[in-house]
């Protein structure tokens, strides 16, 4: 299988300007954010949410904390993987009852994944309302699903890929469309 | 998971790793999970046992796992039922693994060569208990922030130990400085030929001796089935052996006291190190949840037979 670039979605400038955009909308539409807690979803959701929180921080001077949530025990599809996952820490240093809580994941896709956060957030307790925020809606939703907060929304084929590529993780910013041939 | 001298210390430390995120578990206020739905864990204990069996089963039962249950009081076993009978038929009922415990050391490899189902050995005889030992090694990792050149003092009746056996093969991987110290009897020279050549073990006969410098305190259940007279009575054992708080004080000030429990409080440890603050017994039980829950996970979480890429599966 080769996997052959096909475009650049968005250049490390239009990442941050996105990310800036979207800590303006959460803080605008969350009518204060004493009670919000953003949740990362492993991997690169974790650095978008951190970085999210650093845009508040400029915006309302506020701490927003940060968690962060590794969803491979609540997969729905671990039965049907060869390779075993490895499994990453969850670290959420704040109690989730009663919390407002964003959802953070780089690409909307089937909808599962997102299924399985919600799981592992509510073995935690019952957060006061759960919002998501996506850097990438891609579309092809499996599940009932939709975010909240979008960064932008593509149109994909079904054998196309969307990689977004941090810094933190990759050593290196931009989001590209991929393709797999076979 | 049938030993732990096999392993590499790559290895023993990827299945460290692996228990952290359900020590996290264990922490939730909800702990069921559904990763295992639809998968059975067959618990056959040849040997009475109540912590490991009553351990592996909450494991299962926190993964979503269904149980089959054998026991040795009610086991065909008792009627002459030979040990591979016993487990085929169990294999014939479909389980996803088997987690075995047995008086006969081997059991475990025997049956896993006989079967294809992947075996988890609970406890064999006098030969290991690897769940135990990752249990220690993530208790110790867990306040020490290391498992590398370590000085560890085994005490107790190490000859009948199987617990010892597999903490001795798992730290000496790591560079441990380990001392064993019991009566002579249980004692053999041949114990330090369990360590790879160069790996640092040796015999002592005076616990103050082997305490001296220790990091970990490991000690172990005294049988006193075992301790009688002429060669050993139970006074003479508390005497010379047993865990004291001014004996602990010969050993690092923030050394760490293990116990595999059953713990006699009075016989193998006065009860106030089994309480004090260096004592690590109840965090040993906790994490004995997250080590057998990740080896579970990792044995039967994933299906080998489908050829799906994982990699995007979830996303």
């Amino acid at each position: 299988m080769r996997i052959v670039e096909k475009t650049q979605l968005m250049t490390a400038t239009e990442i941050d300007r996105t990310v800036q955009r979207l800590a303006h909308e959460i803080v605008e539409k969350s009518g204060g954010t004493s009670n919000l807690g953003l949740i990362g979803i492993r991997r690169r959701g974790v650095p978008l949410a951190k970085r999210i929180a650093q845009a508040m921080r400029g915006i309302d001077g506020v701490d927003v904390p940060v968690g962060t949530l590794d969803i491979t025990l609540y997969r729905d599809d671990l039965s049907k993987v060869a390779a075993q996952p490895v499994l990453q820490s969850s670290d959420i240093p704040f109690q989730v009852d009663d919390k407002d809580l964003v959802v953070v994941d780089d690409v909307l896709y089937t909808g599962r994944t997102i299924r399985a956060a919600m799981n592992g957030l509510f073995d935690l307790g019952r957060p006061k309302r759960v919002r998501l925020c996506v850097l990438i809606d891609r579309g092809h939703r499996e599940l009932p699903v939709e975010a909240t907060f979008i960064g932008r929304s593509v149109q994909t084929s079904d054998t196309e890929i969307i990689e977004v590529r941090l810094n933190e993780i990759d050593q290196e910013e931009r989001v590209v469309l991929v393709e797999r041939l076979p | 998971m049938l030993a732990i001298e096999p392993l590499s210390a790559e290895e023993i430390l990827f299945l460290l790793d692996q228990s952290k995120p359900f020590q996290e578990i264990q922490r939730h206020p909800l702990k069921k999970l559904a990763t295992l739905r639809g998968k059975t864990v067959a618990l056959a204990f040849f040997e009475p046992s109540t912590r490991t069996r009553v351990s592996f089963a909450t494991a299962a039962s926190r993964l979503g796992a269904d149980q089959m249950n054998l026991q040795a009081e009610s086991s065909s076993l008792k009627k002459g039922e030979s040990l591979l009978d016993t487990v085929r038929t169990l294999d014939a009922m479909k389980p996803d693994c088997i987690v075995m415990r047995h008086s006969s050391s081997g059991a475990p490899d025997f049956v896993a060569r006989n079967l294809l189902l992947p075996v988890i050995n609970a406890g064999d005889g006098t030969h290991e208990h690897p769940t135990q030992a990752l249990l220690d090694a993530l208790t110790i990792r867990d306040r020490r922030g290391t498992l590398e050149g370590l000085n560890v003092t085994i005490l107790g009746d190490i000859l009948h130990s199987r617990v010892a056996r597999s903490n001795i093969h798992l730290l000496s991987k790591f560079g441990s400085r380990i001392t064993l110290c019991g009566p002579a009897m249980w004692l053999p020279r041949e114990l330090e030929r369990l360590v790879p050549a160069g790996a640092s073990i040796r015999r002592v006969m005076r616990i103050e001796d082997a305490l001296e410098g220790a990091d970990v305190v490991l000690t172990l259940r005294v049988q006193q089935e075992r301790l009688h007279e002429p060669a050993l009575a139970t006074d003479e054992y508390i005497l010379q052996f047993q865990l004291t708080p001014q004996r602990l004080r010969i050993a690092k000030p923030d050394a760490l006291v293990l116990h595999p429990g059953p713990m006699i409080r009075g016989l193998e440890i006065d009860p106030a190190v089994a309480d004090g603050p260096q004592s690590c017994v109840l965090d040993q039980v906790t994490n004995g949840l997250a080590v057998r829950m990740a080896l579970l996970f990792l044995m039967i979480g994933a299906d080998a037979s489908s050829e799906r890429d994982s990699s995007h599966a979830a996303d």
